[in-house]
């Protein structure tokens, strides 16, 4: 659908001239805290409203990118090249939706620096909607790194104790990963003489250099998603960040690195991706059973969690690359619903936190006597988390699972032991929380969520439950995308089969 | 025998600087060391006026002086970038002297000499104007290091720049006479002329010169000053050696490389290959030990150096081109965090260790805010403007397959990046320390202008990437 205004850049911009504003404000009293506050959550909530209408204009029968900009940048071939389809549109919708969440959940947490920190999840708003968006690889990376810094902040100012550990870790990982993924942007201009993502769809990379290319590829990916065995910075980070930084980090910023596998690995690279799969299979298991495995040990809230979200990575790594239309579709699905579920979890454990400054799953128990409301939000996502048919997890878990079982059966079998590991642990972190009897003497005068709290958890319940039992909204947004990838995919391999059959 | 005096029009900068310069000294003889403000605001108007001029100039190129001096597109765009560089160290200089009580007009008049110096490095087309222009340069910087010449630090600063300097000019020149020795000519076309298979005496006459050179521009493994003289000298002069004289000093490599010896690139291309990955390696690596922040420059500076030199070791005009997108970039990155640094002071006195800095986002937050976008600037992190001069360079590497550099060096901006980020995280992540004093306003100038040229440079990165680009023609 064509639109009279550039809807993409604004939505893209539009926090961060809000960021501008909040810079602008003067002073560091009470007053200049809750204008910041307030002029950040009516950014995103306005870049919110503005997002549906991507939604509302979205032609779902193409596979074609939409709401197309392009305009001189870099020169040469580098140009501003913006546009959305069925892979990247769930992703926009999500992170704007998730932003105005995350600023309320923060309205209470924050006391110190607001102006700051408003600034830097705005920014970093700019910098992810335009990573999901950006059809030229320059500008992909640009938004895709450029995330860093604002997190790097945000870790690292208003994070836990061990705040400066974590924030250069993750730091220096992602870093360390994405910078062999831009030498390989850059071969792949040399190589094709173009930067433009939706020409080098169609492009064919000669076989050699497609494995050089998917293995930096990968390397950045594989740190951003994470991938075992690179996922160690996850858990740092997501434990000492603030809450909406935990949030932004697990449900966001971990879905670059899946949907760089769909728009880059997968249709460019075609014939690696077959021929990695194998590895891909075997590093998803052990991120599914090996990471599970861990998280049941965990004491830490929300290092369980992160453990957790590598484990749910595994499912997308799996799905992706069975190269089948389920796969691709139940990874996308299980990205979006993690995304959902995995916020509204550090978002709970946010709010006990808040009342009693620990993670320790030991210091709670029985909080159901006194949080009944608390207890039933959290019980939601505990079951989205553990893939719950009716749930928005058990949707992208089997998916994933059925291509799997097209593909190959023993990766199946073993990924199927990770549904089982994920009720484990989702479930004993459940029962040790909220249920038991409420002995621990400071707990008896904690207090049920308030209004704030329920406005932020209320939205993420309806999603997990709607997209649970009505799934179509997702799945027929990126239908034509993920088909015409898979086609294309199979058209690239098809010689390479054919020709093992000749004599 | 002709004795119609030369065309002096290309080098009409040049002498309105030294004139300028002359008159300066006259000017400083009579007035004493009340004219030191004066002379400083004359000597920024003067090379002000002298990039003014160079961009009003006819285009094309213009020879002159039997072509030992030619001004094209790639001396125009240098030559603005060094007098930027210079005019900007002397702006940030004005406060800093006035605070250390040091009044000497001979400051300004000596920056000019070596500006002069820089131009005609920059212009340079045959090995005498080489010689001329770096010696220029070199004898006027060896005396600015010492300019504090009370002061221990100060002293040692310009005598070890000083003897360095000159064992390097030995080499260089030792490269130089060999290089006429073997090819019989010391114009640069002659010698491409000429150099079109190595030959013993041409190599052995180029890897002196190179070594010459490579000290110049502080790479490793003729690096070994650059932290000495950079802490000692005093930190205005640590800002003007960071800028504009490496600017100068990496027009002349590249062009020497690419015009007078395009016939054995495989043979320098291995050269430029290894400092460049020496340059990279042990700036990132060096640089996290450092407790002082201009020493951390040094290292950085020899780094930044490694960077740009991956551009010239492609050899192509591609290459050049990242060449001069970086050093435009580092240019205003350094300048950048010059003047947080000479902003550094407490009841009066220059503070430079890197802890000084400590809650600086709480205490003055837009110039910590400034300096942050500059730190990951240097870092290479997008959107910020040292991205894209990273971006240029690894490009023009990956076009000419060098992977090995490319890998390397983007690995090592990786460890680079921790020493940058280690002090962003001192400024907005530990207690602060006390208030620095007010920073001067032509200290905020410099750093509003660098600060929001490198956040925004995304936004219309075109005109300075194409400038660069014909600039970058010309040599081809």
């Amino acid at each position: 659908m064509m639109v009279g205004w550039p809807i993409l850049s604004v939505v893209v911009f539009l926090p961060l001239v809000g960021a501008l504003f909040i810079f602008a404000l003067q002073g560091d009293d009470e007053a200049t805290q809750r204008n910041a506050r307030y002029v950040a959550l009516w950014t995103t909530l306005v870049t919110f409203a503005l997002s549906l209408l991507l939604v509302a204009g979205f032609e779902r029968a193409t596979a074609e990118f939409q709401f197309v900009e392009n305009h001189y940048w870099l020169g040469g071939t580098i140009r501003y090249h913006m546009g959305v389809d069925g892979i990247s549109l769930p992703f926009v919708i999500l992170t704007t939706f998730l932003m105005p969440v995350s600023i309320l959940a923060s309205f209470g947490p924050i006391k110190t620096r607001v102006k700051e920190y408003m600034i830097a999840f705005l920014v970093l708003e700019t910098l992810m909607v335009g990573t999901f968006c950006a059809l030229d690889l320059v500008l992909f990376y640009v938004f895709f790194e450029g995330g860093l810094i604002p997190m790097f902040l945000i870790i690292g100012i208003w994070g836990g104790a061990r705040r400066v550990y974590a924030t250069f870790k993750f730091f220096l990982y992602t870093l360390a990963g994405s910078v062999l993924m831009l030498l390989a942007l850059m071969a792949m201009y040399w190589q094709a003489g173009t930067t433009d993502i939706a020409a080098l769809l169609t492009h064919a990379f000669p076989r050699p250099m497609q494995t050089w290319l998917f293995l930096a590829f990968l390397a950045s990916f594989a740190v951003k998603l994470p991938m075992w065995p690179v996922h160690t910075w996850l858990p740092d980070a997501h434990v000492e960040a603030p809450t909406a930084g935990s949030v932004i980090l697990a449900a966001i910023l971990l879905k670059m690195g899946g949907y760089g596998f769909i728009r880059f690995s997968l249709p460019m690279f075609p014939n690696a991706s077959e021929l990695f799969a194998p590895m891909m299979f075997a590093l998803s298991l052990m991120a599914i059973i090996y990471t599970s495995l861990v998280a049941l040990m965990q004491e830490d809230m929300k290092k369980l969690i992160a453990y957790s979200s590598v484990a749910h990575m595994g499912f997308v790594t799996m799905g992706l690359f069975t190269l089948s239309n389920e796969g691709v579709q139940g990874g996308i699905f299980q990205m979006v619903s993690h995304g959902i579920v995995s916020a509204a979890l550090f978002l709970c454990v946010g709010v006990i936190y808040d009342r009693m400054h620990t993670r320790e799953i030991a210091a709670y128990g029985g909080l159901v006597n006194r949080m009944p409301l608390y207890a039933a939000a959290f019980m939601v996502f505990t079951l989205a988390n553990v893939g719950l048919p009716g749930t928005s997890g058990f949707v992208g878990e089997f998916l994933t699972l059925i291509a799997a079982f097209r593909v190959n059966i023993i990766v199946a079998l073993f990924a199927t032991t990770g549904v089982i590991l994920s009720a484990a642990y989702a479930l004993w972190l459940y029962r040790r929380v909220i249920f038991g009897a409420l002995e621990k003497k400071n707990l008896t005068g904690i207090l049920d969520l308030d209004r704030r709290e329920i406005v932020v958890l209320a939205p993420l319940v309806i999603l997990t439950v709607l997209f649970g039992i009505w799934p179509a909204p997702i799945l027929d947004t990126s239908a034509s995308s993920v088909a015409a990838l898979v086609d294309h995919a199979k058209a690239a391999l098809a010689p390479a089969k054919s020709a093992l059959w000749l004599p | 025998m002709n004795l119609a005096l030369p065309a002096f029009t290309p080098a009409l900068p040049e002498l309105v600087v030294l004139t300028g310069a002359l008159a300066l000294i006259l000017f400083g003889a009579i007035r004493g060391e009340q004219s030191v403000g004066m002379i400083d605001v004359a000597a920024i108007l003067l090379l002000a006026a002298a990039a003014l001029l160079i961009a009003l100039m006819p285009g094309g190129r213009l020879e002159t002086f039997g072509g030992s001096f030619v001004l094209d597109d790639f001396a125009r765009f240098l030559k603005i970038l060094a007098l930027v560089g210079a005019a900007a160290a002397l702006l940030m200089a004005l406060d800093f002297w006035h605070k250390e009580h040091q009044r000497r007009y001979e400051y300004g008049i000596l920056v000019l000499t070596a500006s002069a110096g820089m131009m005609v490095m920059v212009s340079a087309n045959d090995l005498i104007a080489l010689y001329l222009g770096v010696e220029l340069m070199s004898l006027s910087l060896y005396v600015v290091a010492a300019i504090d010449r009370d002061n221990l630090r100060s002293s040692e600063a310009g005598l070890k720049y000083f003897v360095l300097g000159a064992l390097s000019s030995g080499m260089l020149l030792y490269g130089a006479s060999l290089l006429y020795g073997f090819t019989g000519t010391v114009s640069f076309a002659g010698i491409a002329a000429a150099a079109t298979a190595p030959s013993i005496g041409l190599v052995f006459g180029l890897v002196f010169l190179f070594a010459g050179l490579a000290f110049k521009v502080s790479a490793v493994p003729f690096h070994m000053w650059t932290p000495d003289v950079y802490e000692g000298a005093p930190t205005p002069v640590t800002a003007l050696f960071a800028a504009a004289p490496k600017v100068a000093a990496t027009a002349l490599f590249v062009r020497v490389a690419i015009v007078a010896f395009p016939g054995i690139l495989p043979q320098w291309q291995q050269i430029i290959i290894f400092i460049a990955i020496a340059s990279m390696t042990l700036g990132a690596f060096a640089a996290i030990g450092q407790a002082n922040i201009k020493r951390l420059m040094a290292y950085s500076s020899i780094g930044h150096i490694g960077y740009a030199l991956v551009g010239l070791a492609a050899g192509t005009a591609t290459g050049v081109a990242g060449v001069l997108v970086y050093m435009a970039i580092y240019l205003a990155m350094t300048l950048g965090a010059f003047a947080c640094i000479l902003a550094m002071r407490r009841k009066g006195k220059a503070v430079e260790e890197i802890v000084e800095l400590a809650g600086l986002a709480r205490t003055q937050p837009l110039v910590a805010f400034l300096l942050a976008a500059l730190l990951f600037s240097l870092a290479g992190i997008p959107p910020l403007a040292g991205f894209f001069a990273k971006f240029y360079v690894f490009l023009a590497a990956i076009e000419a397959e060098l992977f090995t550099l490319a890998v390397i060096g983007v690995l090592a901006s990786v460890v680079g990046a921790y020493y940058y980020l280690r002090i962003v995280k001192i400024m907005y992540m530990d207690e602060p320390a006390e208030k620095f004093e007010p920073m001067a306003p032509t200290l905020g100038l410099v750093l509003g202008v660098t600060g929001l040229f490198v956040i925004f440079f995304f936004v219309y990165p075109a005109p300075l990437i194409a400038a660069a680009q014909v600039a970058a023609k010309s040599l081809f």
